[in-house]
């Protein structure tokens, strides 16, 4: 049985603002679903009596102190910027 | 049909940390735009962000001060959406794994108190600043404000109108004043509110619809646009019609919501663990010597002024909204031990000239003796009561002690006995004519010469005392 279908990878590739053609979308399906099932093979080890791990390190509390360290200057990081306007990034308007 | 709207409020209150919650970057508000980022803020590749100290400590402190049940381990997430002021493509919040959930807060309604639950308190990082161009078909981002400490503080729907719900906001800022994590500054965007509210009928318990209601600028913002939601959803009903959820923005102007309208379906953030920190265990010693250094809340410091000074809990209330009202008042009260004119003095001019200038109490500063000073020299009649008045916001607007200001101005008002009799034999002499009048039973005559003594006194002597005294004298002659 399909773990993940066409459908959903479209709303995945929605999401992610992807332009998908009918026939990626179905090429994405069946790959991706192959993907899914070989990993799915996981689902067969007894897990409930392990704790859930969100990070595989042996870490924790991991701080810094509340100081201030240099930025990055604003021409540098405008540089970055696909269009600017003064020292804005300036991008599609997104509010109509 | 009788309705009862179910308001659940969601605020966003910016940590005045120095630093941002995972780097070095200044977290200060007003700086020239995108000066204030770095790789790790601006979500560039092969950064990794690490956790402020004080930002968690401070997370720790205000939940312990809404009587929160902190976790035992805490972890962030990603939250991914798109949107221009996110550099990353995803916020790093808390999902499943918040700080604090559970608590609550007792809000002030008349005389009594109502519980409102606070479903979690987590952290998690401001996005950036968008201005919208009015006329081209742009906008403009600024980073400065992206990876900012933010506490996130949901209640449970527990809130029953949109007073309550002003009521809410203003005893959460006061308690988060208290504490002094926050500039608590809503037009600088450091506390920011959306409001959720659906309608059910009276004695059901199943909610409705939700409307979720945006771009709330104020309290009163929350509570119009609130009461403008009971109208609008409550007539709709009664007419018959359904509600769907969905998020509609406030229009101050037009005193009205309207539907937002998104490109965005339903909202799927793929929350996902952030693998770029580690867990955080909330240790009781930790919990402990924060608990420690919780100053005293509101909620505490109202009932003991109104057990200790005897003031009614609505002044009692009002003084502790805001802590420098609060030490402005037990200051001046050590200086002046009277609670019933500091207490009004405090709550009339005090907040009525900041009222009148837009001012928050931490704004302007009146120092406790400035406030006792005023109040003796009234007591003892070196200055009327409507001098006073007038002199108390010279105080405020040159911030000098009100016994200076007497004394520069010569604005004392003449008490000794034997100044006004010389005063006014002056004056009597000076008028034989009015005198005349007087005598032949006209009343104008003696305003006359009141007016003349307080002429010849540059308005320094006491008009009550004046008239005393030429009466006494007029009578005698
Ligand atoms: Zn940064």
């Amino acid at each position: 049985m399909a773990v993940v279908n066409q459908q959903e990878v479209e709303q995945v590739a929605f999401l992610a603002r992807l332009a998908l053609a009918e026939a990626e979308a179905a090429k994405l399906a069946s790959q991706l679903d192959q993907i899914l099932q070989y990993v799915q093979q996981l689902q067969a080890i007894p897990t409930d009596e392990v704790k859930p791990t969100s990070h595989v390190l042996a870490l924790s509390n991991i701080t810094r102190p509340d100081q201030r360290q240099p930025c990055v200057p604003p021409e540098d990081v405008l540089r970055l910027a696909p269009e600017r306007h003064n020292q804005f990034f300036k991008v599609p308007k997104i509010i109509e | 049909m009788d309705y009862e709207p179910v308001i659940g409020l969601e605020v966003h209150v910016q940590l005045a940390t120095a630093s941002k919650l995972f780097c070095g970057c200044p977290a200060a508000f007003g700086a020239s735009p995108n000066s204030q980022t770095c790789p790790v803020c601006l979500g560039l590749p092969g950064t990794l962000p690490v956790l402020n100290q004080r930002a968690f400590e401070w997370g720790v402190k205000v939940a312990l001060a809404f009587d929160c049940q902190l976790a035992c381990v805490m972890k962030f997430d990603r939250k991914h959406y798109f949107y221009p002021d996110l550099p990353k493509g995803f916020q790093i919040s808390q999902y499943d794994q918040p700080l604090s959930q559970h608590g609550h807060l007792d809000i002030a309604l008349g005389p009594s108190t109502k519980r409102i639950g606070i479903t979690r308190i987590h952290m998690e990082e401001d996005a950036g600043k968008l201005l919208h161009d009015p006329v081209q078909p742009a906008s403009y981002v600024d980073f400065n404000r992206a990876g900012v400490p933010l506490l996130e503080i949901v209640s449970d729907p527990d809130v029953r109108s949109p007073e309550e719900a002003y009521q809410y906001l203003l005893d959460l800022k006061a308690v988060l004043g208290y504490l002094k994590v926050s500039t608590c500054n809503m037009e600088e965007g450091s506390l920011r509110c959306d409001a959720n509210i659906s309608l059910r009928q009276v004695g059901t318990t199943a909610f409705g619809a939700k409307i979720e209601i945006k771009n709330l600028n104020s309290f009163k913002a929350v509570k119009a646009a609130l009461d403008h939601e009971v109208h609008r959803q409550t007539s709709l009903l009664q007419q018959g019609g359904t509600l769907a959820q969905q998020t509609r923005l406030w229009d101050a102007k037009a005193e009205a919501t309207e539907l937002m309208r998104t490109k965005e379906e339903a909202s799927d953030y793929r929350y996902f663990p952030e693998p770029d920190l580690v867990p955080f265990v909330i240790d009781q010693a930790l919990v402990e010597r924060i608990r420690r250094e919780l100053p005293e809340l509101p909620a505490q410091r109202c009932a003991r002024l109104a057990k200790a000074y005897g003031v009614s809990p609505y002044d009692a209330q009002v003084l502790t909204q805001h802590p420098s009202l609060a030490e402005l008042f037990e200051g001046a009260l050590r200086l002046y031990p009277h609670p019933k004119p500091v207490a009004n003095w405090v709550m009339g001019e005090f907040l009525g000239y900041l009222n009148a200038n837009g001012k928050e109490p931490d704004e302007v500063q009146l120092r406790p003796e400035w406030l006792a000073h005023l109040l003796e020299a009234i007591d003892k009649g070196t200055i009327s009561g409507t001098m006073a008045k007038e002199l108390f916001v010279d105080v405020l607007a040159h911030q000098r002690d009100p016994n200076v200001l007497i004394e520069e101005r010569g604005l004392r008002q003449i008490v000794d006995e034997a100044a006004l009799n010389q005063l006014a034999e002056a004056v009597i002499a000076g008028h034989p004519e009015s005198v005349k009048d007087y005598q032949k039973g006209k009343a104008n005559a003696l305003m006359y010469l009141v007016g003349q003594c307080m002429r010849h006194s540059d308005g320094k002597a006491n008009p009550r005392q004046v008239t005393e005294v030429l009466k006494k004298k007029l009578e005698t002659a």
